[in-house]
């Protein structure tokens, strides 16, 4: 494809050649809302038949990490949108610095959920033969609160009181957890992927103010995975807290 | 679509009050509210994910073209979850019909 300047053969004018990326854009973000979509009916169907085993599993995820990775990839997108504006308006450096600041609180994400994910495998909260949910209050380790351990006793034998096969339930909430976290790391490790070629584009000064798409189309893609964050935190981590 | 550059100051402050909306959904997940803790865990989540689409991702600033394919990802997803839980929510009901017609039948 021939190419004047900034401007590909097969459009007419900058701004018809923005518009059509834009397009495209969207109408991918469209299949990636059905594409996280169907977790998501699964989610529902599964905490309508299983609430007591749902609100279990959702109580041993640690609040404050989660809770940090929320205020993280929402501080992550800021920088995104700052980069595009640095962008749109000529400052080049200020756009790789914005840009770099993106891939830094990218990155922090995924080292919290490494730490998270940890945790779930030391309490055997990972789905599959090794699946106990009252591991962790049967096997206490030395630094654990003796008072938040009881507590977790006490309101497991409340579950399996109310719900017998409590640990095949909870199983169901454990594999969804780890689906659509996966799901969403991975999401987060392509656009990672992506900030690093936006950030090499930007240190060769190839972003100008009448030439930014690639920016502002990365961009949609990193502001879509924050959404899908934002409900995926309430959902999977606030189920049940008030208990 | 003229070319709109959103400034800084709107970004911040889109950014402050998504910091205050999701103070407010851990709040208000210790508050026991029965049925309405999941819708108000929903709505407020609702309403970040607006903002985003709205500011960070400029479709307020977006032709109606861009707006179409937003409503459309919206509708299809609505699809989805409407007609699948219609016919799941429903299952038991139409099982025990089930078993009350059989039982008058076959007797």
């Amino acid at each position: 494809m021939h190419r004047t300047g900034e401007l590909y053969g097969q459009f007419e004018t900058l701004e018809q050649q923005k518009e059509s990326a834009a397009l495209g854009m969207w109408v991918f973000l469209s299949t990636e809302v059905l594409f996280f979509g169907g977790l998501f009916m699964t989610y529902t169907l599964n905490r309508h038949y299983y609430p007591v085993a749902f609100g279990v599993g959702s109580n041993t995820l640690d609040l404050k990490l989660g809770g940090l990775n929320t205020v993280i990839l929402i501080l992550s997108s800021l920088t995104m949108a700052m980069s595009v504006w640095a962008s749109s308006v000529g400052k080049r450096k200020q756009t790789t610095g914005f840009l770099l600041a993106t891939l830094l609180l990218g990155t922090a994400f995924l080292g919290v959920k490494v730490i998270e994910y940890k945790q779930k495998f030391d309490h055997h909260l990972v789905p599959g033969y090794h699946f106990q949910i009252d591991y962790r209050v049967q096997h206490p380790a030395p630094y654990d609160d003796p008072k938040e351990i009881e507590a977790e006793k006490e309101e497991l034998d409340k579950a399996f009181a109310k719900d017998p096969d409590l640990n095949a339930h909870a199983q169901l909430y454990f594999s969804l957890y780890f689906g659509m976290t996966g799901l969403h790391a991975l999401h987060m490790i392509v656009g990672a992927g992506m900030l690093v070629w936006l950030i090499r584009q930007s240190m060769l000064g190839r972003f100008t103010p009448t030439y930014n798409t690639p920016v502002e189309m990365i961009g949609l893609y990193w502001h879509f995975v924050d959404i899908v964050w934002i409900y995926l935190f309430p959902l999977l981590y606030l189920i049940d807290r008030h208990r | 679509m003229s070319e709109h550059i959103v400034s800084p100051k709107v970004y911040v402050g889109i950014f402050l009050s998504l910091m205050v909306l999701t103070a407010a959904t851990v709040v208000a997940a210790y508050v026991n509210l029965g049925p309405f803790n999941i819708v108000i865990a929903l709505a407020i989540a609702s309403v970040k994910a607006t903002l985003v689409v709205l500011y960070f991702m400029h479709a307020r600033y977006s032709p109606n073209r861009t707006h179409m394919v937003i409503i459309a990802a919206v509708f299809w997803l609505a699809i989805m979850l409407a007609l699948t839980l219609s016919d799941y929510v429903t299952r038991d009901r139409d099982l025990a019909l089930n078993t009350r017609i059989t039982a008058l039948l076959g007797a």
